[in-house]
């Protein structure tokens, strides 16, 4: 891995159902990730993405970049904005995973995700083992 | 309504043990779309040197939001449900949590502050064998819309 290197890249489609499979396996029920009128009614725009969600999504791209899930030592995200997912058409996530440094046998990876021109996540970053 | 500032450094009551179970993992890697063959075949799992099926990194998640939920449905802390956003997340990984494993998760409250019109509550949770090894160090921060004084 290089200083700089676009290690992963990836585009994610994100549709009403992916929320509802992962409100169940993960537990999160709260109804602004599923419920189109309880989000409104919050003062939410529409239904959106569980964080951890997307998130999880990042973790995908890391496991693309390492392949074994212990080689992840830390990994953590700001969720800056809300990934609005209407029922119609969904919502389109680009994740990116960049080589910030290297030392010894340690890598920092900065990862993205954009929705609609807007980073979701901010201060994202994980720390992996190269070796 | 503010929230509480004296539950700034509660702990809470470790969680009943969780069983990891092997076909909980598949299931969550499928939710999330992680089809690595290390999360759903044992034969992968097994050549990478794992008894049994490791988990996804942020399925920790699943189980230290329990803890939390403890926390914040105490009505004496104060927050509502409804104003509840996830600001923040990270984890700190001594070893994936694998299928097999029996953990619990400790938990308290780092920090409550305010800035602008919300309130944020750090919670600090750890997931540890019953046996006591530590898997995982997690952060979270769940940022209260709009109730700052």
């Amino acid at each position: 891995m290089n200083v700089g290197e676009v290690v992963g890249q990836r585009t994610v489609k994100i549709e009403r159902i992916n929320l509802v499979m992962y409100a169940g396996a993960s537990g999160d029920f709260n109804p602004i990730h599923w419920n189109e009128t309880f989000a409104k009614a919050v003062g939410l725009p529409d239904v959106i993405a569980h964080g951890m969600y997307t998130q999880a999504q990042l973790g995908r791209l890391l496991m693309e970049v390492v392949g074994d899930p212990g080689r992840i030592v830390s990994f953590s995200a700001r969720f800056s904005a809300p990934v609005v997912v209407p029922q119609d058409g969904g919502a389109k996530v680009e994740l990116t995973a960049t080589v910030e440094a290297v030392e010894d046998d340690i890598a920092t990876l900065v990862l993205r995700a954009v929705c609609n021109g807007a980073d979701v996540v901010k201060d994202a970053v994980a720390t992996v083992r190269v070796a | 309504m503010p929230l509480n500032p004296e539950f700034i450094g509660k702990r809470y009551p470790d969680t009943d043990p969780y069983l990891i179970g092997r076909e909980k993992i598949r299931e969550f890697a499928t939710a999330i779309g992680d089809s690595s063959p290390v999360f759903h075949s044992l034969d992968a799992a097994r050549a990478l040197g794992y008894p049994d099926l490791p988990a996804p990194p942020t399925f920790a998640f699943s189980l230290t939001m329990k803890a939390m939920a403890t926390a914040m449905f105490d009505p004496e802390l104060g927050l509502d449900y409804a104003r509840v956003v996830h600001g923040e997340q990270g984890f700190e990984y001594k070893r994936p949590m694998t299928a097999g494993d029996e953990v619990v998760v400790k938990s308290f409250i780092a920090d409550i502050t305010a800035r602008g019109r919300n309130e944020y509550l750090t919670t600090q949770a750890d997931v540890v064998t019953v046996s006591g090894e530590l898997l995982v160090s997690t952060r979270s921060i769940i940022a209260s819309r709009g109730t700052a004084a």
